[in-house]
């Protein structure tokens, strides 16, 4: 009897993209009918129906996880490392740790059900507290994938998009770095990761999602992780205001081979990241694959050459910079695009990423540290109207249904503003709360001193 | 006695070093330094942030002798830290008061 139960509530939940999609085009009445009779005739036919998941799949997915890791606690806590001074060094690396550790805790706790739990009449923007503490999701639980009748097991499913939630807030460490207090940092992380990442993943990702019912394109987080982030830190910094010494002072990176590093480890970890977000080691899997190697060598290539170009040296520091955007802009890319669109995508990131963290922000005269929005926020732009322009079988891209040109890139853009307005305003309205309640920055004394010592009371470097 | 402070390229030291050694000085101190000259500095660039990098680096190497020495050391350094390009750097004598070896409590050009 309980076996009978789980197969009837497997098959409701992959009957809810059908309901999605019928309740915007206005055929619910019919569809629910349709749905009663599937349910009634699948019923009887038993558990062998039942998908079980494939061992190459979990597997896959659990490799991917591990690689999503790897690009956080040691990639990006390396790569954004290397750039700060020496006695700031331990305060970005503790951030980022701290920030995976307690986000892995929330996820667990309500994130996951907040995000891919169906939220009912507010289903359009975030999911429902089912299985806040992860409540009755076993072993034998699974998740749907891309192909119908396929599924992983869900815990995996859950893990994926832990490391995916962590990273997200991570990469806003970058805007605040060498100044933030590191109380406010994580009470901002908490609150910014309920009200802007899980609605933001709902709304992309999760069935019934706006974005996602709209036709928003994202494949592995352009607009979900890079440009929510990239928002945020800038944001972040401008309230938080520049550093001391800002344009006046030489604030040069204290080791760009911790920075190369973490660059390294960012782009092998990518692979989890975007080839993993496929959920199943298929064909679409190796498309990503193919992509996440193509659009990011031709961005390294691309910021690289426009350095030489433009400021006489190609400088290791504009390599390792090309690379991640190339990596930012080919993510929500990387299974709708051809090989060939990747590169074009890639390129095209890597210059205007170039721009984004030199004339932009030298225009706009904000003190993003580590270039959180120039890198991710501007090439998570570009990727994700890239993805609306790409993914046309003309150019090479794996096609959707009824698609335009047009029609698809406002969608995109449709999905870029609607992030960055949420994002935006979440992030200004608390970064104002905790600047006026606790404090948002460490006192002028901490500062230049640093917050090694200042904060965490050690230091990176006993020489 | 004499006090004598040379500011030199730091890829000179060891040649300083041995040709001061041949003329008799038992010993020098050596301290890595940074400062600016005629020698102009250079510019580093880290995405959009330009430095402009006045301070070069410099080894500072100080030696004391007795006062008849002086000419003989002078010229050793001169020659020995010579490239003829801009940034060689100086040297700088001054006179000597006293000096007193710790370990013996000699003093004076017995304790040079």
């Amino acid at each position: 009897m309980k076996k009978l139960f789980a197969s009837l509530g497997l098959m409701a939940f992959l009957l809810v993209p059908g309901m999605g999609f019928a309740q915007e085009t206005g055929m619910e009445p019919a569809m629910e009918a349709v749905t009663d009779v599937v349910e009634a005739v699948a019923a009887p036919a038993e558990e062998a129906a039942a998908p079980v998941p494939d061992k190459g799949d979990t597997a896959w997915m659990m490799l991917s996880t591990l690689l999503v890791i790897l690009m956080i606690i040691p990639g990006v806590a390396l790569f954004y490392g290397g750039l700060v001074r020496a006695k700031n060094m331990l305060s970005v690396l503790t951030q980022v740790m701290a920030i995976f550790c307690m986000i892995s805790i929330l996820w667990a706790v309500y994130g996951y059900s907040l995000a891919f739990g169906d939220g009912g009449s507010l289903n359009w923007a975030i999911g429902d507290l089912s299985k806040m503490f992860l409540l009755g999701i076993t072993p034998d639980s699974t998740a749907a994938t891309f192909t119908d009748g396929v599924v992983i097991p869900e815990l995996i499913f859950v893990a994926f998009q832990l490391t995916f939630a962590a990273i997200t807030v991570a990469l806003i460490v970058g805007g605040l770095a060498e100044r933030v207090k590191f109380s406010a940092l994580m009470v901002f992380g908490a609150l910014w990761f309920t009200f802007s990442y899980l609605p933001i993943t709902h709304m992309v990702w999760a069935t019934g999602g706006y974005l996602l019912e709209h036709g928003a394109l994202d494949f592995a987080g352009g607009t979900v992780v890079h440009i929510n982030a990239g928002i945020a830190a800038l944001v972040g910094a401008i309230v938080l205001g520049k550093r001391i010494g800002y344009g006046r002072d030489a604030m040069p990176p204290h080791s760009l081979p911790m920075t190369m590093i973490g660059a390294a480890l960012l782009w092998v970890g990518w692979f989890g990241f975007n080839a993993g977000s496929n959920l199943e080691a298929n064909g679409g899997a190796g498309l990503a694959f193919i992509n996440t190697i193509l659009a990011t060598a031709a961005a390294g290539m691309a910021w690289m050459l426009a350095e030489w170009m433009l400021r006489g040296k190609p400088s290791m520091l504009g390599l390792a910079s090309g690379v991640v955007a190339g990596l930012v802009a080919v993510t929500p890319a990387a299974g709708l695009v051809g090989p060939m669109g990747a590169i074009t995508l890639g390129a095209v990131a890597g210059v205007i990423c170039l721009w984004g963290v030199s004339g932009l922000k030298k225009a706009l005269g904000y003190d993003d540290s580590l270039d959180v929005f120039g890198i991710h926020g501007i090439g998570g732009i570009v990727g994700a109207i890239g993805t609306g322009i790409f993914v046309a079988p003309a150019l090479g891209g794996v096609g959707v249904d009824d698609y335009s040109m047009v029609g698809q890139v406002v969608t995109q853009a449709t999905g870029v503003l609607i992030t960055i307005v949420w994002s935006g305003v979440v992030s200004l309205v608390l970064f104002k709360l905790i600047d006026m309640t606790m404090g948002l920055r460490v006192t002028e004394e901490q500062e230049r001193e640093g917050l090694d010592t200042a904060s965490h009371g050690e230091r990176a470097y006993n020489l | 006695m004499k006090f004598v402070t040379a500011i030199i390229k730091p890829f000179k030291l060891d040649e300083v070093r041995e040709a001061l050694s041949a003329i008799g000085v038992t010993g020098l101190t050596v301290t890595e330094v940074k400062g600016f000259g005629r020698q102009k500095g250079h510019t580093e660039l880290y995405r959009g942030a330009e430095y402009v990098v006045d301070f070069l680096p410099k080894v500072k190497i100080e030696v004391a002798i007795k006062a008849e020495l002086l000419e003989r050391v002078i010229e050793t350094i001169e020659q020995a830290a010579n490239t003829g390009k801009i940034g060689d750097g100086k040297i700088f004598v001054s006179s000597l008061e006293q000096v007193v070896r710790i370990r013996t409590g000699e003093s004076g050009p017995d304790a040079l």
